[in-house]
């Protein structure tokens, strides 16, 4: 391999690559897996196997799936209406979608946490004409992470829909097709794979995040409690053992989800010939 | 079917790109629209096809009114510049879409679709390529697909916009005569865009010119040639050279023969090939040097320059001599020598 490649550079930054995965991704993930060494197998078994860790999960992973769909709705349509139309006010609006990127999340929380508790201006209003309460609840989890998650699918959508070729629709109507024919035949499957990024990122940005459900969440154990929570407790407890239990499990389940979101995008890819 | 379009006209904003256009296409033929950019070809093909509405006027393929339908309802093919092929299905599906997207009381069968989409692959000779993706095809490819997918709806009029235009020069060729060959054998009434005048005097049957918005001239490709209707369309049609004889010393064009006919007008536009040049015996007296030459293959292209004019007002003079004559005449640069002009067009 003594030949110069096409494309120069490539030990170097390959390097660099490995060098800082290693220093700020592996380092830290490995250490973890190694202190839950000190665990056997029949403790790390009963901590996790637990009633309240278990249902922690589950209110984790499905307020993160049910926040990262309904923000790949929402945030499809916002990245539509950006590309799509001009109105007036277009650049604030823009700024306004990148605004929870910055914002502290317990800002947000806390915002959310006062307007949708049953005494706040939006909560009283559903719990008086539908019954339904957010705050404190697995919902209010949802509308936490909502908020959280929307910027990433607008800003993975966006340049899709911008580079899409708009004479595809014009041959597709020409063709005969309806409107809605259009957007289901063509549009939607070109902007598809972006739209699976977006979700992806919503839902392991959901998994994670911390700051602004806890303040709305209640945190109620076996109802509203989720795993970054439990995590902290633990460790308040100087129960340093079951955090990283419960951290290795949630690192594993997250990393095999993203793996399946990924290879679904894949396979969407190659079906569609963009690969 | 037959295309008529009375009294069309489009504003972009303050710019009338479309100015009361009059037009019939008769059924069958395959007409050129053709222009420099920005005369409004372009526009007029998309208003045609329903891509674009008109400010007034009416269209009307084969006596119905289409003016006001949407696109999808008016039986037309379109064919794009950059192909607009469905870069998420395969060859296969995007011929195959026209068909698919019927509603469900017209639509084919599946078998039906399928034999049909694998003969129209066939009459673009690419049945071979079914299975691949657009992004995996050559220009030319992706065109002829487009194509297929146009024809597979069977539409009354076929719209190419610009169909050869971002194909490199060879595969144009070959496209022209392909296109024209297809043309022959559907018989489907056609009008294609293009900004090449010999494009369209080679694939077409009709030529429209159009400039600023407005019909110049309509007519046969020998016609538009042979009968420049004006000075533009003498001019975009072909190499011409320009004598406007405010600017030129009578006598000069009175040896060379432009007035031997008469003066029949104020400016005289002399195709390169209507100059015949002579060898001057004795270098007395001559009319023109030769500056330069170039070879266009069966032809060759000589650079003239006035003698004994003012020097301001020459533009060269080109003219056009078959190669053997050109090389009997043992011509080198700076020889000096004698023109006779044949035919002219004049305008005022």
């Amino acid at each position: 391999m003594s030949r110069s490649s096409v494309m120069p550079g490539f030990r170097p930054t390959i390097g660099f690559t490995l060098l800082y995965l290693g220093l700020v991704v592996l380092i830290p993930l490995s250490t973890l897996v190694f202190k839950s060494f000190a665990l056997s197998w029949d403790d790390y078994l009963h901590i996790i196997t637990s009633k309240r860790v278990l249902s922690s999960f589950r209110v984790s992973f499905s307020t993160a799936l049910a926040a990262a769909s309904i923000a790949s709705l929402f945030g499809f349509i916002t990245a539509w209406v950006l590309v799509r139309y001009s109105f007036f006010g277009k650049n604030i609006f823009h700024a306004l979608i990148d605004l929870p990127f910055a914002l502290p999340t317990a800002v947000a929380g806390i915002v959310l946490a006062t307007i949708f508790q049953p005494s706040g201006f939006l909560g009283k209003l559903l719990l008086e004409t539908f019954g339904i309460q957010v705050a404190f609840k697995p919902m209010g989890i949802v509308v936490a992470l909502i908020f959280i998650s929307i910027p990433f699918v607008v800003r993975t959508v966006e340049p899709v829909l911008l580079e899409f070729e708009t004479t595809m629709e014009e041959a597709g109507s020409s063709l005969g097709a309806t409107r809605l024919q259009v957007f289901t035949k063509i549009i939607f499957p070109n902007i598809f794979p972006a739209l699976l990024t977006g979700f992806a990122l919503a839902f392991a940005r959901g998994v994670g995040e911390y700051g602004s459900v806890i303040f709305i969440a209640g945190n109620i154990p076996y109802v509203s409690e989720i795993v970054p929570l439990l995590i902290v407790i633990k460790l308040e407890q100087y129960d340093i053992e079951g955090a990283t239990a419960i951290a290795l499990t949630m690192l594993v389940i997250s990393f095999l989800l993203l793996l399946l979101i990924n290879l679904l995008q894949l396979w969407v890819r190659k079906r569609s010939g963009q690969l | 079917m037959s295309i008529l379009l009375t009294d069309i006209s489009k504003n972009f904003g303050a710019f009338a790109a479309l100015n009361h256009i009059n037009l019939e296409v008769p059924e069958g033929e395959l007409v050129a629209l053709l222009g420099p950019s920005g005369c409004g070809k372009t526009t007029l093909l998309r208003i045609i096809a329903g891509l674009e509405h008109t400010d007034q006027g009416h269209i009307l393929i084969n006596g119905d009114d289409k003016t006001d339908q949407n696109v999808s309802q008016r039986g037309i093919g379109f064919v794009f510049q950059h192909y607009a092929l469905f870069r998420h299905m395969t060859v296969f599906e995007n011929v195959a879409f026209g068909l698919r997207v019927k509603p469900k009381r017209d639509r084919p069968s599946n078998e039906i679709i399928t034999k049909k989409v694998h003969a129209l692959l066939d009459l673009v000779q690419l049945d071979w390529l079914h299975n691949r993706y657009p992004d995996q095809l050559s220009g030319g490819q992706r065109q002829r697909i487009a194509l297929a997918r146009a024809l597979a709806v069977e539409p009354s009029v076929l719209l190419l916009d610009e169909p050869f235009g971002a194909l490199d020069a060879s595969v144009r060729k070959d496209l022209r005569q392909w296109l024209r060959n297809l043309h022959h054998e559907l018989n489907v009434t056609s009008i294609f865009v293009t900004h090449d005048q010999e494009e369209a005097m080679e694939v077409a049957s009709q030529v429209v010119v159009l400039n600023h918005g407005k019909i110049e001239q309509q007519g046969t490709p020998s016609d538009i040639y042979d009968h420049p209707a004006n000075a533009f369309v003498s001019r975009f049609i072909g190499q011409t050279n320009v004598f406007d004889l405010e600017n030129h010393e009578s006598d000069w064009l009175q040896s060379a023969g432009l007035l031997s006919q008469g003066q029949k007008g104020k400016i005289a536009h002399v195709r390169p090939h209507d100059i015949i040049i002579e060898k001057s015996i004795n270098n007395a007296n001559t009319l023109a040097t030769l500056k330069d030459w170039q070879h266009l293959g069966a032809l060759i292209r000589i650079e003239l320059v006035k003698n004994g004019a003012n020097k301001s007002s020459d533009a060269s003079i080109f003219a056009e001599l078959p190669n053997d004559q050109f090389k009997d005449l043992k011509l080198v640069r700076g020889d000096k020598v004698n023109l006779k002009i044949r035919h002219a067009h004049w305008f005022h």
